[in-house]
């Protein structure tokens, strides 16, 4: 007998739908407003904190509806937006610096759905609001860096091995050194190429050594710049304290970093774009800095102002730079004058420790460079960035510094916690600038979401009763298929970790509910035309959906294409759309193909039939 | 219930050099267009700044101007989005050190008198971002339209192929045309909808050719044209529920959508009502223009797509 379903299709059919609705059920619960606590430094979260922050709620009377306590994390629920933000600076002041206090919108998944690993579809930065930066990091500024190191490494390797030679200076990307006679040239090509692997050595005429990176070792300087980047934005971000942070790489030289929920976009900018180091250097006291302000700067020295307009004349050499960073507190002192406390690493430790053993009872400049981009371009198109250096204090070495330090001479704390911040932030190779934002503010975010709904709830419904009204039983079979497939988007959505929905990914699923009833016209116009000649029901169905099959296949097939293409090439909301309509394809010919079939089989198949309501 | 009652074919080929004329005109006056008007690039493109502010009762757009020149930004181009509350502000992309602050400057320049001003979305693009999505964009286009044409020569044939890809072109021709002539801004997700579009469109040609490849090979003693002819009308029904379907729902977006996606609607209404056209005489007037014809369908033994694979129903 025609039409009838093997039991596997049965067993299959119930299997995935069962797996899809049972992922998308996580959407039905919604979010709770809460608060995110992780410890930021030297601090653990425990059950004594939970106590803490409870017992500090419950004092200030903020009602709490849960709190669990993860690995690294404490969450907070509350009930509502205005009891989250008291909620917030009231934990906030009463932990202080130790811990990072977020706002977070936090999933209300029962526990059992959540240990399945069910959770709710991400949200776009456009419909829960938040900011997107995306950030380009200056590679000039990178190869610079690693020519300056390249041309210091090659003095010092060539003095140790007595190797003399005239110069050696950075010429262009490269740099050159030049040499008294051709043996000396020969045994120190022979040496620095042993030593290097990945640079390129030529020689020019006049006794000169040209040496280039290889392409490798330039990739190596790029990589790494992002790398350290996106390292320091993340410890900025955390400073931030956002919940769920994403900072990825784009493309060879660009950062993405999303920031959901954050309200105050000026500060999150002002931290992410400061570019800032220290250098400790000696002030140069042989020198009188009067004759350098006519002009007549010694070669060892350079001139520099202190916020005051104080000029002082300091020495080249970096006695320290501010990558051996590992920590640094604002405070204040016993007189409660506002300091940093610094710690170094071991090799900045030691670093400092015999630049200032014999330097004890002079004056010692700590001095703060910024890197702020112009906004400009150069020819080729990289943004320029200026460097400004400024003296922050000059105090007199009182005895021999170590690993840990303090600066003072700082105008107010306010002044003392940003100058901390960003040192913690470490010092970067290569400053970054923001070449794309997009801020979305929270009641957008809000009103995206419903528009959405609405408007996929409107075309549903137009669609729903359009094919009920046309295809009459048959139309609600298309229609049975239609809701599943919504249901199987979501769950496949709530599946995938990456994918996250978008107001352009909604406006995808609207556009998948009236393409998605495309396969089922197909097949229902296919059955009526078997009908017309002649055939019985039965033989209707069976050649209906056979014959529709390859074109269904085309025809999907060929947009899937589009689809992929758009997931290529867009980036953040259009990337949404099309994993949306990828998805809806996917699911549509499923539903149109299998469940209806499945349930056409179990309604009409294997009897005799007269006549087919369609 | 049935939409149209076809008892004979319909001669749609009939009106074949009429409709290429149609098509020619649209698309001369398309490209004509773009040359002259250009496209309303929107911020994706040109880059800039984009800001979004919501005011809790009607905004004076004139005093917001005012306020802004006086903050230094006599450029700014302010509209109401949406509705009468809300604003839209946009400042060309400048030379100048701040680039990346200025959003955050205007809002505290309309904060400045105690407005109650609520931020409702700030949007800078980099100028080189700009310049590089545009040639992105463009190459996606030419690279789906390239993928596309290589899939269907090699499940249909080369005719079909170049003809479902005439097609397509048309569709994205006239749709750039209509936003170049109403100067409607042009946008990523315009783009993502013309992307759509394509993918419509050819749905659409693909279920046609389909088709016509099945009756060249069931009908033996008819002319291609009139093939084209049966097949056109043995898939009307389909086409035209279809097209009603995705209307319906396109609509649903247009107005209840909100402002955000507006222009989103726009392109996929416009494109679905062409791309239901062009389904009809586009691809198949020009695959019969290259003519097709029996024997290039017919070859040895076709196998029937999905034959050889285990029945999925």
């Amino acid at each position: 007998m025609l039409n009838k379903t093997p039991i596997w299709k049965y067993f299959l059919v119930i299997i995935v739908l069962g797996m899809c609705a049972l992922y998308a059920m996580p959407n039905l619960y919604g979010e709770d407003h809460a608060i995110q606590i992780s410890a930021s430094r030297n601090a653990v979260v425990n059950e004594q904190l939970l106590t803490r922050v409870e017992s500090t709620l419950a004092a200030a009377e903020i009602e709490t509806k849960r709190s669990e306590l993860d690995a690294d994390k404490l969450l907070i629920r509350l009930f509502d937006a205005d009891t989250q933000l008291v909620a917030r600076e009231t934990i906030q002041r009463a932990l202080g610096d130790d811990y990072i206090v977020a706002m977070n919108l936090a999933p209300d998944t029962p526990e059992w759905l959540a240990n399945l690993g069910g959770a709710p579809m991400k949200l776009g930065l456009d419909l829960r609001g938040g900011v997107h930066f995306l950030m380009e990091v200056d590679m000039n500024s990178a190869i610079a860096k690693a020519q300056e190191d390249l041309v210091g490494d090659f003095r010092t390797s060539l003095r140790e091995e007595k190797l003399r030679y005239r110069s050696v200076k950075p010429v262009g990307q490269n740099v050159q050194v030049q040499f008294r006679d051709q043996d000396t040239l020969d045994s120190a090509k022979f040496f620095l190429r042993n030593r290097n692997g990945d640079l390129l050595f030529t020689e020019r005429d006049g006794l000169v050594l040209d040496v280039a990176f290889s392409e490798n070792r330039l990739r190596l300087i790029r990589d790494n710049a992002v790398k350290q980047n996106i390292t320091i934005i993340r410890e900025r971000v955390n400073q931030l304290g956002v919940a769920e942070p994403v900072v990825q790489k784009q493309g060879a030289e660009r950062i993405v970093v999303q920031l959901p929920g954050i309200q105050d976009t000026a500060k999150a900018k002002e931290i992410l774009n400061a570019t800032a180091t220290l250098e400790f250097r000696m002030v140069d006291e042989d020198n009188d800095v009067r004759d350098a302000l006519n002009g007549r700067v010694p070669p060892s020295s350079i001139l520099l102002n202190d916020r005051a307009g104080q000029p002082y004349l300091l020495k080249k050499r970096v006695m320290l730079t501010g990558n051996h960073i590992v920590d640094a507190n604002s405070g204040v002192d016993e007189y409660g004058v506002p300091q940093v406390n610094i710690s170094l690493d071991s090799k900045g430790g030691n670093k400092m420790s015999q630049g200032t053993k014999d330097n004890i009872g002079n004056p010692m400049a700590t001095v703060f460079i910024e890197y702020k981009t112009t906004g400009e371009r150069d020819a080729n198109g990289n943004l320029i960035f200026e460097k400004k250096e400024e003296i922050i204090s000059v105090a007199t070495i009182q005895a021999r510094l170590g690993a840990s330090f303090r600066i003072t001479g700082l105008d107010s704390p306010k002044e003392a916690r940003d100058l901390a911040l960003l040192l913690r932030a470490g010092a970067l190779i290569a400053p970054i600038s923001i070449v794309e934002e997009r801020t979305v503010g929270p009641s957008l975010g809000a009103e995206n979401i419903q528009l959405g709904m609405i408007a996929i709830q409107s075309g549903l419904a137009l669609v729903l009763i359009f094919m009920l009204i046309y295809y009459k039983a048959f139309g609600v079979v298309a229609n049975i298929a239609l809701v599943t497939n919504l249901v199987m988007i979501v769950g496949i959505m709530s599946m995938i970790p990456g994918a996250t929905l978008t107001l352009p990914g909604m406006a995808g699923i609207v556009l998948t509910v009236g393409m998605a009833v495309d396969a089922n016209v197909l097949i229902y116009e296919r059955i009526r035309e078997e009908i017309r000649e002649g055939r019985s029901p039965q033989q209707a169905i069976h050649h209906g959906y056979d014959s529709a099959f390859s074109t269904i296949l085309d025809a999907n097939i060929t947009t899937f294409i589009a689809g992929l293409i758009l997931f290529a090439i867009g980036t953040g909301p259009i990337k949404g759309f099309s994993i949306t309509l990828m998805i809806g394809i996917i699911t549509s010919m499923f539903t149109a193909i299998v469940v209806t079939r499945v349930l056409v089989n179990a309604v009409w198949g294997g009897r005799r039939i007269e006549k087919l309501w369609i | 219930m049935q939409l149209l009652k076809l008892n004979s074919t319909v001669k749609f080929m009939k009106l074949r050099i009429p409709a290429m004329l149609v098509s020619a005109l649209l698309i001369l006056g398309s490209i004509t267009s773009l040359a002259i008007n250009q496209l309303n690039w929107g911020l994706d493109f040109t880059g800039g700044t984009l800001i979004e502010v919501g005011y809790p009762e009607a905004a004076k757009l004139d005093e917001i101007r005012i306020q802004l020149n006086e903050a230094g930004f006599p450029d700014a181009v302010v509209q109401n989005f949406g509705s009468s509350q809300d604003v839209l502000i946009r400042i060309a992309p400048r030379e100048g050190v701040k680039a990346a602050q200025i959003g955050d400057e205007i809002m505290a320049s309309l904060r400045a008198d105690g407005a109650d001003v609520d931020m409702r979305r700030i949007e800078f693009v980099g100028p080189q971002v700009g310049e590089e999505l545009t040639e992105q964009g463009g190459l996606a286009m030419l690279t789906a339209l390239i993928c596309i044409l290589l899939y269907v020569m090699m499940r249909f044939e080369w005719r079909f192929a170049l003809g479902s890809v005439a097609a397509l072109a048309h569709d994205v021709i006239i749709t750039l045309g209509l936003f170049s002539v109403l100067q409607l801004e042009f946008d990523l997700t315009i783009l993502a909808a013309i992307l759509a579009v394509i993918g419509y469109s050819l749905n659409d040609t693909i279920v046609v050719s389909d088709r016509i490849r099945e009756n060249f090979r069931k009908i033996r003693k008819e002319e291609p044209e009139g093939i084209i002819n049966i097949s056109l009308t043995q898939t009307l029904n389909r086409t035209i529920i279809t097209s009603v379907t995705t209307i319906l729902v396109l609509l649903a977006l247009f107005f209840k959508g909100g402002a955000l996606i507006h222009g989103f609607s726009t392109a996929l209404l416009f494109g679905v009502v062409i791309g239901t056209y062009s389904s009809i005489y586009i691809s198949s007037s020009v695959a019969l223009l290259l003519g097709i014809s029996k024997e290039d369908l017919i070859p040895e033994q076709v196998e029937k797509e999905g034959e050889d694979l285990d029945p999925l129903l």
